[in-house]
């Protein structure tokens, strides 16, 4: 589904993110990528997103080859994924219903799927009850839920999740590690970052760890 | 195709309540716009309304032919009756030379000529005007009617008429030079204020990227937003022109009733509205596109 042959990173300050890392990731797979921070997970998954350009190597995702990718194909390529950000990124200026529609929007969807498809990732993240309020009031586990279900709100076969854990009590830590859970015995990719793989004993995922750009096996 | 429309119609709503959230900056745009549309807009409806004055006026272009003195009552005959025979001749007056003493000698105050030439030295004359008011279309009535026999000289008094000509080609280039600045400075009115819109929504924008969202998608509501200030600043700028047409109309009345056979001004047709319009909307789109799209170049990854 995802793979990664040799890639490397090296930003304009000379700084080496990722070096020569290889990464297979198949179908279905609950992949999780850990190290301490500033050991380039952030910047792998962004790779896999064409939100950065490796300096070196290839990738492939979904099939695609996105070394040639052209910047105008890159939406569609982002269409096919759920990306989950630690920052949440969502907008304050409307409600967490218009904030999870925002991915079918972009897409031109009905009206009536809309809401059906919102109501159904809400209720995924047992948000449905807070669709009307703004995100700004809700808690800091609760605003990571509706970065969650907006990744999901399309369907996307993969999810990439940066520090979904990260500023999260453990409780809330615990409710987003289930519902990552419940997406992956529903077939979907999934590469998540943290680290604090403890909270992900349960799943017992695939662990990958990154340490200064390259992966330790 | 359904789907296309959709997004189109979507885009244009976001546009329209992008307009009714930021009411008065828009207005103000506007306004800008208007003004800065109207110059050109009143100096070309003036233009054609002097244009036009010229071409129906009472002193258009005349021709004169002076006979010699050897033309006799016959041969005065036969001139007019080719004069009537003409295409190109709208009317004439036959001045004969008793009566342009007359004229001459009321008019100056040289009452003793006569007495001291002893005899009229003036010539018979015809006062030709012609059906067409353009200059050149004269002078080829003048060179035609030169050849005639007993015509001693047509003259053509069109350098009136050719300077104003000139002049009003003058006036129009300079009408389409302001034009151009002035559509430049539309363009850029809409650039800064889409560039300030961008600034408000950057989280959004850059939001809707990482999800999937296509450039021509994020940059749509905006290309509406600035089309439709063009139209609505064109819609201001004719409401300013109609104005001042109005006021300077009640300012020159009479004036203008003696010059024009309606008593009116005329001012822009409608086709001509719509182009405005449709120019306008053009350059709000132009300046719109450019601020979003070298917004946009800065979010792809390198």
């Amino acid at each position: 589904m995802i793979r990664l042959s040799s890639v490397s990173k090296r930003y304009a300050g000379g700084q080496e993110a990722l070096r020569n890392v290889s990464i297979e990731i198949s179908k279905g797979e609950f992949l999780l990528l850990t190290g301490h921070s500033g050991a380039g997970k952030s910047t792998l998954l962004k790779i896999m997103a064409a939100i950065e350009r490796p300096s070196a190597g290839q990738i492939w995702v979904g099939g695609q080859n996105l070394a040639g990718l052209r910047a105008a194909a890159i939406p569609y390529l982002r269409r096919n994924l759920g990306l989950v950000f630690q920052d949440h990124k969502l907008l304050f200026d409307r409600s967490v219903y218009d904030n999870v529609a925002l991915p079918l929007r972009i897409t031109a969807f009905e009206t009536r799927d809309i809401s059906r498809r919102v109501r159904a990732a809400l209720d995924r993240v047992g948000l449905l009850g807070r669709e009307r309020a703004n995100p700004v009031a809700l808690s800091g586990g609760e605003q990571q839920r509706v970065c969650i279900a907006r990744a999901i709100v399309h369907r996307p076969a993969i999810v990439l999740a940066d520090e979904p854990t990260a500023n999260l009590d453990d409780a809330y830590a615990r409710e987003i590690v289930t519902l990552f859970q419940a997406l992956h015995q529903v077939g979907v990719t999934l590469l998540v970052s943290t680290h604090s793989a403890a909270f992900f004993d349960d799943v017992s995922p695939r662990v990958v760890e990154l340490q200064n750009g390259a992966l330790v096996s | 195709m359904r789907a296309w429309l959709r997004e189109q119609v979507l885009a244009f709503l976001d546009a329209l309540s992008r307009i009714r959230r930021q009411f008065l900056t828009a207005i103000l745009n506007v306004l800008v716009i208007g003004v800065a549309l109207s110059l050109p807009v009143g100096l070309y409806v003036v233009l054609n309304n002097v244009s036009g004055l010229i071409q129906r006026g009472t002193t258009e272009p005349q021709l004169t032919l002076f006979l010699d003195t050897a033309a006799t009552q016959a041969d005065t005959d036969a001139i007019r009756q080719r004069l009537k025979e003409s295409p190109d001749v709208q009317g004439f007056e036959f001045v004969p030379k008793d009566k342009a003493l007359a004229q001459l000698q009321s008019s100056s105050g040289l009452a003793d000529v006569r007495e001291e030439l002893g005899e009229n030295p003036l010539p018979d004359a015809f006062i030709v005007s012609g059906r067409a008011t353009r200059a050149t279309a004269l002078e080829k009535l003048r060179d035609e009617t030169a050849k005639w026999p007993h015509v001693e000289l047509a003259q053509l008094d069109s350098v009136w008429a050719r300077q104003l000509e000139a002049g009003i080609r003058v006036g129009k280039a300079f009408v389409a030079m302001l034009a151009i600045v002035l559509g430049v400075a539309l363009v850029a009115v809409t650039f800064n204020t889409i560039r300030l819109q961008i600034l408000g929504r950057r989280e959004e924008i850059e939001v809707s990227k990482l999800i999937g969202a296509t450039n021509s998608f994020i940059r749509r509501p905006f290309l509406y937003f600035g089309a439709l200030q063009g139209v609505l600043g064109a819609l201001f700028s004719w409401g300013l022109v109609s104005l001042a047409l109005a006021l300077l109309e009640r300012q020159l009345g009479v004036a203008i009733s003696a010059l024009s056979d309606s008593g009116q001004l005329r001012g822009l047709s409608g086709a001509e509205v719509l182009s405005v319009g449709a120019v306008a909307a053009g350059l709000g789109w132009m300046g719109a596109w450019i601020s979003v799209s070298s917004h946009l170049r800065r979010l792809d990854p390198d």
